[in-house]
C-alpha cells in the first residue's frame, strides 16, 4: 500500500505544483489574483479536443497549438480585463472570477454539458511492486517533472526570469531601479497561462473534458498556495506534494470517506491560515503597504 | 377605364383566392405542452428530442383530436438548468406555466427540482408526467395526498426501489456466469458508489444483502466524490483487495472516469451495476474505449422490447446520432397524453386525469399502466426496464434473459472482458 500512496501522490502533486507554480508566479510578481488560471487550463483542454477529435490534427501538433493559442487568450485577458484595473486587487480578484465564469458558459453553449474525452497518447500501463500505472500517468508525471525543471532554469538563468524574481521579492524597489514592472507582469502572465495550458495538455487524456472542470483544481491550487505561502514559488512546489499525498493517503486509509479528498485540502489549508497564516514559505507582501 | 376596374378586379379577386387557400378559417389553438429539463446537457437533449419526435408524428398525422378539432401539439422548451441551479427550475416552470400557458408538463431530472416543480405545477392544477427523476417520494405523494398530487405520473425511469431490484438482479446473474466460468469459490464485491444521497441506501442494502443473502463476501466500500476526476487509487485499492465484481452506483461524470480507468489498468474484475454516464452513446468516445464490457441498468437499447422500440431507436440515432437515453421516454409521454385527451375530448387537467388513470398502452419501454400512485408498474409484462453492456462499441441489451420468461428479441448474452478470463485462468 505505501507503494501505491507514493506513486499516486507523486503524480497528483507534480500535476498540482505546474498550476500552483503558474498561479503563484503572477501573484508573485503582479499581485494577480487570477482566479481564471484553472479556467485557462480547461480552455486548453477544449482546444486539444477540437484539434484533435473533431479537427483530425496528430495529438502533438493540436497541443501545441492548443498552448499558444491559450496564452494568446490569456494575454489579451490580461490586457482588456486586469491592467486596467490591476491596481486594486479585490477588483482583479472580482474580474477574473467573471472571466473564468464567461469561459465556463462559452464551453456550455458551445459544446453543451457533455463529458468529452481525448485519447492518450500511450496505451497500456507499467507495473511496479505490483502497482499497476497506466504508461500516459507516467508520461504526465515526467512530463510535469520537466516542464518543473524548465520553469526553474528559466528564472534561475534567464533574463526574463531574473526580472521576474527580483520583482517578485520587491516591486516597488524593481520599480525604483528602473524596471519595466507592467511588461514583466505581461510576461509572467505569458509563462504563467503557459504552465496552466501545458497542465491542461499533460491531464487532458487522463481526465474528463466538460465545463466545470476548472473547479476542483481551483479549489486545490488555492489551498495549496495558501499553504505553501502566498506567491512563493518553492511553497507551491512542497504545498502540490503535501496536498497530493495527503489526497492519495485519504483514499487508500479511509476508503468510505475518499470523497473528502477535497475537504481534507481545505481543511489543511484552513488550519495553515489559523496557525501560520504566512504558510510554510511566506512571502510577506505587509511591506509594501 | 372599365377595362381597367376590370383588371383591378381580377386582380383581388385572384388575391382573396390565395389568402382563402393559405389562411384556415379560424385558425386552430395548438395544445402547448411545456418540455422540462436541463437544456444544455444530455438528459435535457433527450426531453426535448423525444418530445420533438413525437410532436412532428403527430402533427404530420393530424394533430390530436379534441372533440370534433384536431388540434397541432406545440412545444415549450424549458431550460430548467437543474444540473447548475436547482432554483432556476423553479423559474422555469413559473415562467411555463404563466407566461406560456402550458396546458400540460413533461419531463424533469434531479428529484430535488422536480420536487419543487411538482408543488408549482400541482398548484396551478396542471398534468406533469415525470420523464427523469426516480425517487420513490415523488408518487407516493399522491396517495398520501391525492387532491393535491393527482395531476404527476411517472413515466420514465423505473422508481430507485425497482432500480436498486434490478440492480442485484444484475448482480447476481454476473456473479453467478462469474462463478460458473471462472470456477470462483465465493465471488468477492467491492462496492463503489458515489457520495450522494440516492446513493447511501444502495450501499446500506448492498452490505447487508450481499453476504446474508446473495453469498458473496463485501472486500471493501468506496465513495468517491461524484465528480472525482481521478480514481486510480480507488481503483488500486479495489484491486488490491481482489474484488471480482466492482458493484457501481454512479449518475454522475465520476462513472465516466472511472470506468475509463477501470479498462486503462485492466482491472482483472466486471463492473456491474448502475452507471447513467455508460448508457449514453458518447461513452464509448470519452472513454477512448476502455468503457468496454461495463454493465449498467438501462431503458433502452437496440431490442425488441415492443413493437415500437426498434423503430424508434433507429429513428431517433437518425435524427439526432446518438443512441435515446431514458430521458428521451418524454416520446412515449406525448402519446400517453394523446390518448387520454382524445379519450376525454378536452384539455382540461380534470378531464384529462381519469383517462390518464386508466392508461395502459404499449410504449417503446413496455406496457404502461399506472399504479396507485401514478407510478408506473414494474415487472414481467409491464415495464421491466434492461441490463446492458457494452461489447465492442456496441450498447447490447444482456438482460432480461430468459427471466421470469421474460427475453426481448434481440438480447445477447454477457461477456467477459477477456483480460478477467486470462487473470483467472493464470492464477489457476
Amino acid at each position: 500500500m505505501i507503494i501505491d500512496i507514493i506513486i499516486d501522490g507523486l503524480i497528483k502533486g507534480s500535476v498540482y505544483a505546474l498550476l500552483a507554480i503558474g498561479f503563484s508566479l503572477v501573484l508573485g510578481v503582479a499581485r494577480i489574483i487570477n482566479i481564471a488560471h484553472t479556467a485557462l487550463y480547461m480552455t486548453a483542454a477544449y482546444f486539444i479536443y477540437i484539434g484533435t477529435k473533431l479537427m483530425g490534427l496528430p495529438a502533438p501538433v493540436a497541443m501545441l497549438a492548443a498552448i499558444m493559442l491559450t496564452v494568446v487568450l490569456g494575454l489579451l485577458i490580461y490586457n482588456f480585463f486586469i491592467r486596467p484595473i490591476q491596481e486594486h486587487e479585490a477588483a482583479v480578484l472580482i474580474a477574473t472570477i467573471a472571466v473564468a465564469m464567461m469561459i465556463q458558459e462559452v464551453f456550455l453553449m458551445t459544446f453543451g454539458g457533455h463529458y468529452l474525452g481525448v485519447s492518450p497518447l500511450i496505451d497500456g500501463y507499467a507495473t511496479f511492486l505490483g502497482v499497476k500505472v497506466t504508461y500516459q500517468h507516467l508520461l504526465a508525471l515526467g512530463l510535469a517533472l520537466v516542464v518543473l525543471l524548465a520553469t526553474r532554469l528559466f528564472l534561475q538563468k534567464t533574463r526574463l526570469g531574473l526580472a521576474i524574481r527580483s520583482t517578485a521579492q520587491d516591486r516597488e524597489v524593481a520599480n525604483l531601479m528602473g524596471m519595466n514592472v507592467t511588461r514583466v507582469a505581461m510576461g509572467t502572465m505569458a509563462v504563467s497561462v503557459g504552465m496552466a495550458a501545458i497542465t491542461g495538455a499533460i491531464v487532458v487524456p487522463l481526465v474528463t473534458v466538460e465545463p466545470t472542470m476548472w473547479m476542483h483544481p481551483l479549489i486545490m491550487m488555492l489551498a495549496i498556495v495558501v499553504l505553501g505561502g502566498l506567491g512563493s514559488i518553492e511553497g507551491s512546489f512542497v504545498g502540490a506534494f503535501i496536498l497530493g499525498f495527503a489526497e492519495s493517503l485519504v483514499v487508500f486509509l479511509v476508503p468510505m470517506g475518499s470523497f473528502l479528498k477535497d475537504s481534507v485540502a481545505l481543511s489543511i489549508m484552513i488550519l495553515v491560515l489559523l496557525i501560520r497564516p504566512e504558510g510554510l514559505f511566506g512571502v510577506s507582501f505587509e511591506e509594501e503597504r | 377605364m372599365m377595362q381597367f376596374l376590370g383588371k383591378v378586379g381580377a386582380v383581388l379577386l385572384g388575391l382573396a383566392l390565395v389568402l382563402a387557400v393559405c389562411l384556415p378559417v379560424g385558425a386552430v389553438e395548438p395544445i402547448k405542452i411545456g418540455v422540462l429539463g436541463p437544456m444544455s446537457f444530455t438528459q435535457g437533449e433527450g426531453h426535448w428530442n423525444g418530445a420533438s419526435m413525437a410532436a412532428d408524428e403527430i402533427n404530420k398525422a393530424g394533430g390530436i383530436k379534441v372533440g370534433a378539432q384536431a388540434r397541432p401539439i406545440e412545444l415549450v422548451k424549458v431550460d430548467t438548468n437543474e444540473f447548475l441551479s436547482v432554483p432556476d427550475a423553479t423559474n422555469a416552470i413559473e415562467m411555463a406555466i404563466s407566461r406560456y400557458n402550458v396546458d400540460f408538463l413533461v419531463g424533469g431530472f434531479r428529484t430535488e427540482a422536480v420536487m419543487v416543480m411538482q408543488d408549482i405545477a400541482m398548484d396551478a392544477k396542471k398534468i406533469f408526467i415525470g420523464c427523469g427523476a426516480a425517487h420513490p417520494e415523488l408518487c407516493t405523494k399522491v396517495t398520501k395526498d391525492y387532491d393535491r398530487y393527482k395531476y404527476w405520473f411517472r413515466l420514465t425511469p423505473i422508481n430507485s426501489k425497482f432500480l436498486g431490484k434490478v440492480d442485484f438482479i444484475l448482480l447476481g446473474t454476473v456473479g453467478a456466469i462469474m462463478k460458473k466460468t471462472l470456477g470462483i469459490e465465493k465471488i468477492k464485491v467491492a462496492i463503489v458508489a458515489e457520495k450522494a444521497a440516492w446513493a447511501d441506501p444502495i450501499v446500506g442494502i448492498a452490505q447487508k444483502l450481499l453476504p446474508a443473502k446473495m453469498g458473496m463476501e463485501v472486500v471493501g466500500v468506496w465513495r468517491p466524490s461524484p465528480v472525482a476526476k481521478d480514481c486510480t487509487a480507488e481503483l488500486a485499492a479495489i484491486q488490491r483487495a481482489g474484488a471480482h465484481i466492482v458493484f457501481t452506483t454512479f449518475s454522475s461524470s465520476v462513472g465516466l472516469t472511472f470506468a475509463k480507468q477501470m479498462g486503462e489498468l485492466k482491472v482483472p474484475a466486471v463492473a456491474v451495476g448502475i452507471n447513467v454516464e455508460s448508457q449514453k452513446s458518447g461513452f464509448w468516445e470519452a472513454t477512448g474505449g476502455n468503457g468496454n464490457y461495463a454493465v449498467t441498468i438501462n431503458t433502452y437499447a437496440r431490442v425488441e422490447i415492443t413493437p415500437k422500440t426498434i423503430p424508434f431507436y433507429d429513428k431517433y440515432v437518425k435524427l439526432y446520432k446518438e443512441a435515446p437515453n431514458y430521458t428521451a421516454g418524454t416520446y412515449d409521454a406525448l402519446y400517453i397524453l394523446k390518448e387520454a385527451v382524445e379519450k376525454a375530448g378536452s384539455v382540461n387537467s380534470d378531464k384529462v386525469l381519469p383517462f390518464l388513470e386508466k392508461t395502459d398502452y404499449i410504449d417503446t419501454a413496455g406496457r404502461v399502466v399506472f399504479d396507485k400512485s401514478h407510478d408506473v408498474t414494474w415487472g414481467p409484462e409491464y415495464v421491466t426496464s434492461i441490463g446492458t453492456q457494452w461489447q465492442d462499441g456496441k450498447i447490447q441489451c444482456i438482460w432480461p434473459y430468459h427471466w421470469e420468461k421474460v427475453f426481448y428479441k434481440g438480447t445477447v448474452p454477457f461477456k467477459m472482458p477477456p483480460w478477467v478470463v486470462e487473470y483467472y485462468k493464470k492464477k489457476k
